[in-house]
């Protein structure tokens, strides 16, 4: 509009000036029309459906004071759920870093049939619903299940309704965050680097540890660190499979259920502000991390 | 890419003698892909085949039978109508939301832009307390809501609210990049031409645009109709009323009806494999459309 204006009238070189110096210069100017439209539902949409819900959590739990907060959320009971959430949680982001790679790897590397149809079921974690997954992975593992009964009578080995079982079903959620992380960035890998490395007679074992995977690195902890958030908030699967013991096999998500059953919501909020603040530092660390790890690489 | 191209073909000539050496002798390469296949199959495909075994353990009736009882039904048509209301909000949304932050520069840009994408790091359980602390009955709006008469939590409105937060980012975050790439100057084209700004918008943008939505909404369909966590915070439970086909399964799954359990969430693993293969269909035929392949 102002734009428009400014042109329509053959205004002096002062008057545009001023005009462009009284405007903070929020957008540059553009042709196309809808701007106030869109930017206006979208702002407005975001703080109905996120950023005042959010706000809410934030305000129900500062009712509590300081150190209400701080009693609410160290509670033995409440500490062993954020130590089952965040070790199992650690546990199966390592493992699908592992075999994460491993399956990039092969998907990218090799060729054998079937091959597209492999790639495409890697991304049935994020299709499948969580509650199908849950309830399928503890008939899979309970003490008379497919797995379950024969990791038992060979190895004596319980998996379902203990830690094992959860790191299992957060181990099958994660899987794609690092696949999808690590295979764009394993495919552009220029060839020059480990045939220069070849030539000069470095085994295959040294081209990867020393060229292929500094290489994937930053991409491979980014696909971990996805993998480890995931796991921290994740419900529907792991509910199924856990047995949900307190202070052994009950998750966060579960206690702020727990909490809000027992109507205490200044607790649950509590809680999940906890958890939200904790899983956003460890995502800014592992952010800072990556970085340090892309510009090393880069240099 | 284009760089990318260049090196690739300057060096074509060398390929095939050195592709030996930079590959792994033969017995490691059965290896790793055995290892990964086992892996998969193992973690993957196995859960996936359990559930329709399952569901069809005691025969096809007693599994018809699980679908066409009343509270399955009403389960399934609760799912249904959740998702016909939070899937075309957040369709109407992300278009709306790529329109401004792709054809436009402004300030906070990028602050919007993390801030769409903000629900996708929050766990599915806050997603829904969020909104019990805002509209149950203990809430910040609770009592004024009581006084009007209008339900919220426990109710169908709150599986609405709780589903389009866990399903706000997906079409956005597919057009973005998309349309970042595509820039604007199809649409300044249409413009100067002559065409309205709601012509240029169904006649140019949406056209290079189409597959990339679909890919979006089939994602946020997928999760709408799929989504436990949140929705199971909000709802009550209250059979054939506020239960969504896989809160439905969890109380069968709980009242130890396993047969009936597997048969409803076999509903959702079909869902499941066929968002997979239009999504697996759209990455093939589409991929140079679709910003999700490419990085």
């Amino acid at each position: 509009m102002v734009a428009a204006g400014s042109d329509a009238v053959p205004a002096g070189r002062e008057s545009a000036v001023t005009v462009r110096a009284s405007l903070p210069l929020f957008r540059k100017p553009s042709v196309l029309p809808g701007f106030g439209l869109t930017l206006g539902f979208t702002v407005s949409y975001l703080s109905i459906i996120v950023l005042v819900p959010l706000a809410a959590l934030i305000v129900k739990s500062s009712g509590l004071g300081w150190s209400g907060f701080w009693t609410a959320v160290t509670t033995p009971r409440v500490l062993a759920a954020f130590q089952v959430s965040f070790g199992l949680s650690f546990a199966a982001a390592l493992t699908n870093a592992i075999f994460g790679l491993l399956v990039t790897w092969v998907l990218v590397r090799y060729d054998f049939p079937g091959k597209r149809l492999v790639d495409a079921l890697v991304d049935l974690p994020f299709a499948l619903p969580t509650a199908v997954a849950g309830i399928a992975l503890s008939a899979l593992y309970a003490p008379n299940g497919w797995l379950g009964k024969p990791l038992n009578e060979l190895f004596g080995m319980k998996v379902a309704f203990t830690p094992l079982g959860i790191a299992i079903a957060l181990t099958f959620i994660g899987l794609p965050f690092v696949v999808r992380t690590v295979q764009p960035i394993l495919q552009d890998l220029p060839p020059e680097e480990e045939e220069a490395a070849a030539s000069l007679g470095a085994s295959r074992l040294q081209i990867f540890g020393g060229i292929i995977l500094p290489a994937i690195l930053p991409a491979l902890v980014t696909g971990f660190a996805l993998s480890f958030a995931r796991g921290i908030g994740e419900y529907g699967s792991v509910i199924f499979i856990a047995g949900n013991m307190p202070g052994l096999t009950e998750i966060l998500p579960l206690l702020i259920v727990i909490k809000l059953e027992q109507y205490d919501y200044a607790g649950a909020a509590a809680v999940g502000t906890a958890m939200l603040a904790v899983s956003f530092v460890m995502l800014l660390i592992l952010n800072l991390l990556q970085q340090w790890m892309r510009s090393r690489h880069a240099r | 890419m284009p760089a990318d191209t260049i090196t690739s073909t300057s060096t074509n000539i060398a390929v095939p003698p050195v592709r030996s050496v930079l590959s792994e002798p033969g017995w490691v390469r059965f290896l790793l892909i055995a290892g990964a296949l086992l892996f998969l199959a193992l973690f993957l495909l196995l859960p996936l085949v359990a559930v329709f075994a399952e569901a069809l353990r005691h025969g096809f009736d007693a599994y018809w039978a699980a679908l066409t009882e009343p509270d399955a039904v009403a389960a399934i048509e609760l799912t249904l109508i959740v998702a016909v209301i939070s899937v075309p909000a957040n369709l109407l949304f992300g278009v709306a939301a790529s329109w401004c932050v792709a054809k436009f520069d402004f300030r906070g840009k990028n602050l919007l832009i993390t801030l769409i994408d903000l629900p996708f790091s929050v766990s599915p359980v806050i997603s829904g307390l969020i909104y019990v602390l805002l509209f149950g009955l203990n809430g910040l709006f609770g009592a004024y809501l009581r006084d009007m008469g209008i339900q919220i939590i426990f109710a169908v409105p709150g599986l609405v609210l709780a589903t389009i937060f866990v399903t706000f980012p997906f079409v956005a975050r597919e057009l973005i990049p998309l349309m970042q790439e595509q820039g604007s100057d199809e649409e300044e084209a249409a413009l100067v031409l002559g065409a309205s700004g709601w012509q240029t918008f169904w006649r140019v943008t949406i056209p290079n645009i189409k597959w990339g939505l679909l890919y979006g909404v089939l994602l946020c369909n997928a999760r709408a109709m799929g989504e436990f966590g949140a929705v199971s915070v909000v709802s009550g439970h209250i059979r054939g009323e506020t239960n969504t086909m896989p809160l439905h399964v969890e109380i069968l799954y709980n009242e130890y009806n396993f047969v009936a359990a597997f048969a409803v969430a076999s509903l959702l693993a079909m869902l499941a494999l066929v968002t997979l293969v239009v999504k697996t269909a759209l990455e093939w035929r589409f991929g140079e459309e679709l910003a999700a392949t490419r990085h």
